[in-house]
């Protein structure tokens, strides 16, 4: 611990919430320091009020819905809370600087990295000379390792790739060297490769400029390797505080310790009766796809997407796909289900050929191989009854309505929600029941294979154990074969049989998944698993 | 991690109806356009049978508690000429905007759902814009005849590459959804999964546009029957009122002023009625900048 002036005291702060909703308060009587060198994380689930917090601390909060009823926040000393409009300006950015979780939105697309940094500087020291401006730019996308700053500071934002978009977004926050800088999830949007650096990167700062840090996250694996100091909310209250170590080994709160059981980790099931099927219900051979594009000016450029991928599915079998961002997963998935058509290779389903199929023949096809979307808000028809999309594929099957009635009612019970949910419209449920009812939307299909696009990805950590778990019931009782395709690799290793690594559109290892993740053949297979953030921490089994 | 995505606007029935009802402005001009309208409907009652009688006796006298509007060169009781020439170009205004919507959603939503068909409709609609509303109008109407259908029809034709852009830039957005990708996943063949998933998705805008539709098919209309293209001088409608109006206008301005007021607060209580209701519909862009029809 620090001994000196802390540079963000919070105490005692409530934020009420309009009357009206199932809690009063979005934030109610918190207490924090942050002090210099110190990365300080607020871990929650949605809802925990641990954005609030740092809204209320950049004075961001919509004044009229949330109002800060009681409490003091203090930066160095001044309080936020009573600084006018004026002062708020020249804190933001000089003494305080928020980063935040979606790299891409949060740039300007239409302005040159190197000047998005330049103008943070421009605009609260005006007096320096173009020419330092010009230096201190440089010097700070140096200090994040960007490479090349010289030449990449003339580039706009979507010719970088996420990370570095992210480090760009650091080097703003840093350009005044703020003495707090608040990230909200800055690495929730990363690749996990990505996001190892860039924690690293933020610890390394923090020593150069002398800055603390208030990171909000979700993320135990984050907390494991950046925090000195956890503060667990859960609706708007602090239920545990302290060391990570002591935090995370041996948690006191019993809201904690389920969080952090619900954090995915590597365990592996063994099924082998799984892969012995002797015909498999789904073969890929060679498949290959191309993104075809053409820029204003007529250059074409080409994607390859997928590039010679095989692999055979058996029946009951759960296949994980892991990979980051641009590897071709989720490309692979749209190809399964023939939303792309690839320019070559086969795709044989129970021995037909469906890698060409177009019309009445493909929609008739689908109804054996479903998909389930990543986020659960927009993969319902928010204008429709749950028993209306629920319905609607079967009845179009030839489904007599009754009967898809009666199934969907069957449906709804199995993923264990009321029936009584047929009648409502997806807007009255949390994302989890309607990942939920997503999942019966597809089984509704009686399906062979169930394609999962990050199905549990969008969801809190504890939400995320009961879906996974409420797959791998179903697929004991239903059996149908599962592609698993996932960022995640603690979420494959618990789900899958077998497990394949793509990067750049190719399978580079294939295996199963305990042979996959324990002796991994392929460079990048171990770089990725080296880069699962928390990997190794363990928990004290729960008394 | 907050709540985010919960707060979709999301259109269901009786929404309309509580926008119509909650905003001042909307339920001003919603009343103000219901008393013209029940004026025009109810024109035979409100004026008497003698409407159009011809009666040089009595031409261009002012307003007065005999005619209240006055009267015009040919002695017609300008408040009866009003109200009936109302019933003419509300129609046409009513009519050119449901059949542009109807027409141009149709032609929208196919050419946003099928990629292969959008380059070539969306160049001939770039072709229909580039053609003057008015010169199309007055060309079509001269070559077959000043009959209602023929200026409907003028006026639509203006009218739907306006809506056709609209429609194809929601459903191009739309389509993406991944609950569009799930129906389609479903088996679920493109022209259901046009009207059950993507349609109900345009309809906040297309109402919005179609008020602003109304107010400009009034207009139009009513810029024919100045030009002398429009209906004939016997069937009274706000253009030709005005139109005839011109010539006596200075020593005789109520001739002018009335039609004039009225088909200035319709269109204004139409377009107030357009804005409102985008507002209510669109929260994103209550406020923002204002598109003028």
């Amino acid at each position: 611990m620090n001994t000196s002036e802390p540079i963000l005291r919070i105490e005692n702060l409530s934020v009420a919430l309009p009357a009206g909703l199932d809690r009063s308060h979005a934030v109610r009587d918190l207490s924090l320091d942050v002090h210099r060198r110190q990365i300080v994380c607020v871990v929650g689930e949605s809802g925990s009020g641990k954005s609030v917090t740092a809204s209320a601390v950049m004075r961001l909060l919509p004044e009229k819905v949330l109002r800060i009823t009681g409490g003091t926040i203090r930066l160095e000393g001044e309080d936020v809370a009573a600084a006018s409009p004026a002062r708020i300006c020249e804190l933001r950015g000089n003494r305080m600087a928020m980063i935040f979780q979606e790299p891409l939105t949060a740039l300007n697309p239409v302005m040159r990295i190197g000047d998005q940094i330049a103008e943070v500087m421009r605009i609260h020291r005006p007096q320096i000379a173009a020419e330092s401006v010009e230096a201190r730019v440089i010097e700070l996308m140096g200090d994040v390792h960007l490479p090349d700053p010289a030449a990449l500071r003339r580039v706009y934002p979507h010719q970088i790739s996420g990370g570095q978009r992210q480090r760009v977004m650091i080097a703003m926050a840093l350009a005044l060297e703020p003495a707090l800088i608040i990230a909200d999830e800055p690495t929730t949007a990363l690749d996990v490769t990505t996001q190892a650096q860039i924690l690293r990167l933020f610890r390394e700062l923090l020593t150069k400029h002398d800055s603390g840090v208030l990171m909000i996250t979700h993320d135990f694996g984050v907390v494991a390797d950046v925090a000195d100091h956890v503060v667990v909310m859960r609706h708007g209250e602090v239920v545990e505080r302290g060391e990570p170590e002591q935090v995370l080994s041996r948690p006191v709160h019993p809201y904690t310790r389920a969080l952090i059981e619900a954090v995915p980790r590597f365990r592996f099931r063994y099924r082998p009766e799984r892969l012995a099927a002797p015909e498999p219900v789904l073969v890929v051979e060679d498949l290959t796809l191309t993104y075809r594009s053409t820029s204003l000016l007529g250059r074409k450029r080409e994607t390859r997407a997928l590039d010679q991928v095989s692999f055979r599915l058996a029946p009951g079998e759960t296949l994980g796909i892991v990979g980051e961002s641009g590897s071709g997963k989720t490309s692979l998935a749209k190809t399964l289900l023939r939303f792309e058509t690839p320019d070559s290779g086969r795709i044989l389903f129970r021995g037909d050929d469906v890698a060409a199929l177009s019309g009445c023949v493909l929609r008739d096809f689908r109804r054996h191989i479903q998909m389930i979307f990543q986020d659960p808000y927009k993969s319902l028809n928010p204008r429709r009854r749950i028993g209306q999309s629920l319905t609607e594929g079967p009845v179009h099957h030839g489904l007599s309505r009754a009967d898809a009635v009666a199934r969907a009612r069957e449906l709804m019970e199995l993923v264990g929600l009321s029936p009584d949910a047929l009648e409502r419209f997806p807007h009255e449920f949390s994302g989890g029941q309607r990942q939920r009812i997503c999942i019966a939307r597809a089984l509704a299909m009686q399906p062979s294979i169930i394609v999962a696009d990050e199905a549990v990805s969008a969801l809190d950590v504890s939400v995320q154990a009961q879906v996974l778990r409420l797959f791998e019931v179903l697929q004991r009782r239903i059996g149908f074969a599962m592609i698993f395709v996932t960022h995640d690799l603690r979420v494959a290793s618990n789900i899958c049989d077998r497990i394949a690594v793509m990067k750049r559109g190719r399978i580079v290892e294939l295996g199963p998944a305990q042979a996959v993740f324990g002796q991994p053949q392929d460079d990048y297979t171990r770089e990725l698993i080296a880069a699962v953030p928390g990997g190794v921490f363990e928990v004290a089994p729960a008394a | 991690m907050s709540a985010t995505g919960q707060a979709r606007s999301m259109p269901q029935r009786g929404v309309l109806l509580e926008a119509l009802l909650s905003n001042r402005v909307v339920l001003c001009s919603s009343v103000l356009l219901l008393a013209i309208m029940l004026s025009a409907v109810f024109a035979g009652l409100l004026t008497g049978t003698d409407t159009f009688l011809i009666r040089p006796r009595l031409r261009l006298r002012p307003p007065g508690s005999e005619f209240w509007f006055g009267t015009d060169a040919l002695g017609r009781d300008v408040f009866a000429l009003v109200l009936h020439g109302g019933k003419l170009s509300l129609l046409v205004g009513l009519l050119a905007a449901v059949s542009g919507a109807v027409i141009g959603t149709a032609i929208g939503l196919v050419t946003g759902y099928l990629r292969w068909l959008d380059p070539v409709v969306m160049r001939i609609m770039d072709g229909m814009m580039a053609i003057p509303g008015i010169l199309f109008a007055v060309a079509l109407v001269s070559l077959v005849g000043p009959s209602l259908m023929a200026i409907v029809a003028a006026i639509t034709f203006a009218e739907i590459p306006r809506v056709t852009r609209l429609v194809r830039s929601v459903v191009l957005s739309v389509r993406e959804e991944s609950y569009v990708r799930a129906a389609e996943g479903l088996g679920i063949p493109p022209l259901l999964v046009l009207l059950r998933h993507i349609l109900p998705s345009c309809i906040a805008p297309l109402i919005v546009q179609t008020t602003y539709m109304f107010a400009a098919a009034i207009l139009s209309e009513a810029v024919l029957g100045f030009l002398g293209v429009g209906f004939p001088p016997d069937i009274p409608s706000w253009g030709n009122v005005l139109a005839e109006g011109r010539a006596v206008f200075q020593r005789a301005p109520w001739t002018i002023i009335a039609p004039g007021l009225f088909l200035a607060m319709t269109v204004m209580a139409v377009n107030l009625l357009g804005d409102g209701l985008r507002d209510r519909l669109d929260p994103r862009l209550s406020r923002a900048a204002k598109v003028s029809s």
